[in-house]
């Protein structure tokens, strides 16, 4: 019997031969907190009364939920963070760096075949780098800063093939919503999923990491993708490993497959309050939305800004309507100010926020207001998630939130791409 | 972790994410005893004024879905929750609960009512509603998981072991 990529990789780091189902303890290759579950595993850390973490070489802290601080109690924990690093001796991204997962892929902190932890629930994007990354809580992540380990159990995999060419207007987005639609939010709970096929080796890396990111969304521990010529050449580019990729064998145990004919798909919307709500745009066209957010871990980065810049490019956002655009990093927004893409998108009625999560966690810098529609390129769209639980999130790619956010209201990209509108 | 536990229930249904239990903006301080002042504010408004010490959450499947924030079991914690019942758990929340030294447990949930009188007995591995004359078998717990309960959660845990031992 064969393995899949998540029982190699697992097996390499727990130094035994593991298949699904086996309780291991894993030897962890990154560790990553941030400044919402940091302070949390900081504090569960002293009291171990142990000076030093394992390794700080193979940690990093982030501070991207609630940058700049909005108030002096989120200021304090900043502070914390900032003096736990120093002392640590551990590599910190601060203020306007941007969001933990963009920073972790962009400068090349993972390699294919790794094992790393995150206390952040969108660790799994490092899959779309053949990562085996999950998120964990702020206790587990203290377990992780002692003993550079952690126990789990090996998920099973779902194999998801995704094959065909993607039509005009759709999107790796699209793709995923879709997916999570089809499965529900609790699809794939316990399972790594393991992505395959012509689209998705057609994909870029800022693609697969769309589809990587929101593996969580349905339940999975990770979101996998074999590692290629682009992966490769990413790694080398920063020169950095290019690891041991990981595949599946072909005769390896699966726990279930799903298959996605890409041309079939349209455009998606997920409706309030659930991410597995995912309707074509068809239906949800119309919908009044008030603030439309570009940006995010899942869907902030340049090619999703030059896609919007594309659509918005010339032209005036609605007057009933925010653009609220965020680029996941710093490295993000030099390339989109290189590019003109900023200043398309400001002529257009875009707000530029810092690097970071910006709005998407609900903390500060645009929550919506009573009655309020939101549509975002984010990954939830949970009651309450962007800080007001009398408001709707909707989700969608950055062509249809760029799109909406010129009519004030939901709208299919198509018509703006094929330049009909 | 007390080997019998017995409290009121709480009816949660299906797919109560973290951002449920404790939304994000409440989500940044190490004061805990605010976050168990907003515990599932957004979907069960007063709850926190309603809980009693002892209380249990019992809910359906896939609980605690979506953020890996561990401010979610710390608010049920501070909250005075003893015990959370569920048909399934998402691998994050349940292993947050564990650390923090919070029983839970996997179920059928259907029976349970909101205010039923509910017995946990962890030893024997069932729950019994005394008022219908109903038991309902526990799902065993991961023996790893089992064993940082009965330590008090994973910090009290690895002070005790320094390292993660894997029961045979």
């Amino acid at each position: 019997m064969g393995k899949t990529a998540a029982e190699k990789i697992v097996s390499a780091h727990a130094g035994m031969d593991a298949r699904a189902g086996d309780f291991v303890i894993a030897d962890v290759d990154l560790a990553m907190i941030h400044d919402t579950t940091g302070p949390i595993a900081i504090k569960a850390f002293e009291e171990y009364g142990k000076e030093r973490v394992w390794d700080p070489s193979k940690m990093v802290v982030v501070l991207d939920h609630a940058t700049p601080s909005p108030n002096e109690r989120i200021s304090n924990l900043h502070v914390l963070l900032r003096n736990f690093a120093s002392a640590q001796d551990i590599p910190l991204f601060d203020v306007g760096d941007g969001v933990c997962h963009q920073i972790v892929v962009e400068r090349g902190l993972v390699s294919p075949g790794g094992l790393a932890v995150g206390a952040d629930s969108h660790t799994c994007t490092y899959g779309a780098l053949n990562v085996f990354a999950f998120g964990i809580g702020s206790t587990d992540m203290s377990g992780v800063m002692l003993t550079g380990k952690l126990w789990l159990r090996v998920p099973g995999t779902m194999k998801v093939h995704i094959r065909g060419p993607m039509t005009e207007g759709t999107y790796a987005k699209d793709i995923m919503l879709h997916l999570i639609g089809k499965i529900g939010s609790d699809g794939a709970d316990y399972l790594a999923l393991s992505f395959c096929g012509d689209t998705v080796q057609g994909m870029s890396l800022s693609e697969r990491m769309t589809l990587s990111n929101m593996a969580i969304e349905c339940g999975a521990k990770a979101g996998l993708m074999e590692a290629d010529d682009k992966t490769a050449a990413h790694l080398r580019m920063l020169g950095k490993s290019e690891g041991i990729p990981a595949f599946d064998d072909d005769n390896a145990r699966f726990d279930s497959k799903i298959e996605i004919y890409a041309p079939d798909v349209s455009p998606q919307v997920s409706l309030p309050h659930s991410v597995d709500a995912a309707v074509p745009v068809t239906e949800a066209a119309g919908t009044e939305i008030s603030q439309v957010y570009i940006g995010t871990c899942t869907n902030g980065r340049l090619d999703d800004l030059r896609i919007a810049a594309r659509i918005l490019a010339g032209k005036k956002v609605s007057p009933n309507c925010r653009l609220l655009v965020c680029p996941p990093s710093r490295n993000v927004l030099a390339d989109a100010l290189a590019e003109g893409i900023i200043l398309q998108l400001v002529e257009a009625g875009a707000a530029i926020l810092p690097p970071g999560c910006g709005p998407c966690p609900g903390t500060h810098l645009g929550v919506p207001g009573d009655g309020e529609n939101v549509l975002s390129t984010a990954n939830r769209n949970f009651k309450g998630r962007m800080g007001n639980n009398k408001s709707g999130v909707y989700l969608a790619s950055p062509a249809t939130c760029a799109a909406s956010a010129l009519e004030g209201r939901i709208a299919d990209p198509r018509p703006y791409l094929s330049g009909k509108q | 972790m007390e080997n019998i536990l017995t409290g009121r229930a709480h009816i949660f249904g299906d797919n109560i994410n973290t951002d449920y239990i404790i939304a994000g903006k409440y989500t940044k301080t190490l004061d805990f005893t605010t976050l168990a002042e907003h515990v599932f504010e957004d979907i069960a408004p007063g709850f926190s004024q309603r809980v009693r010490p002892g209380d249990i959450v019992a809910a359906g499947r896939n609980f605690g879905c979506g953020s890996s924030r561990e401010q979610a079991p710390i608010a049920i914690k501070y909250a005075g929750i003893s015990a959370i019942l569920a048909k399934s758990y998402s691998r994050i929340f349940f292993r947050n609960a564990v650390n923090q030294g919070i029983p839970c447990f996997l179920c059928d949930t259907d029976d349970i009512v909101q205010d039923d009188t509910v017995t946990v007995n962890i030893g024997q591995n069932f729950v019994e509603l005394a008022e219908k004359g109903k038991r309902i078998p526990l799902e065993p717990l991961s023996p790893v998981m089992l064993d940082i309960l009965r330590e008090g959660g994973l910090v009290k845990y690895l002070k005790k072991n320094g390292k993660y031992i894997l029961p045979r």
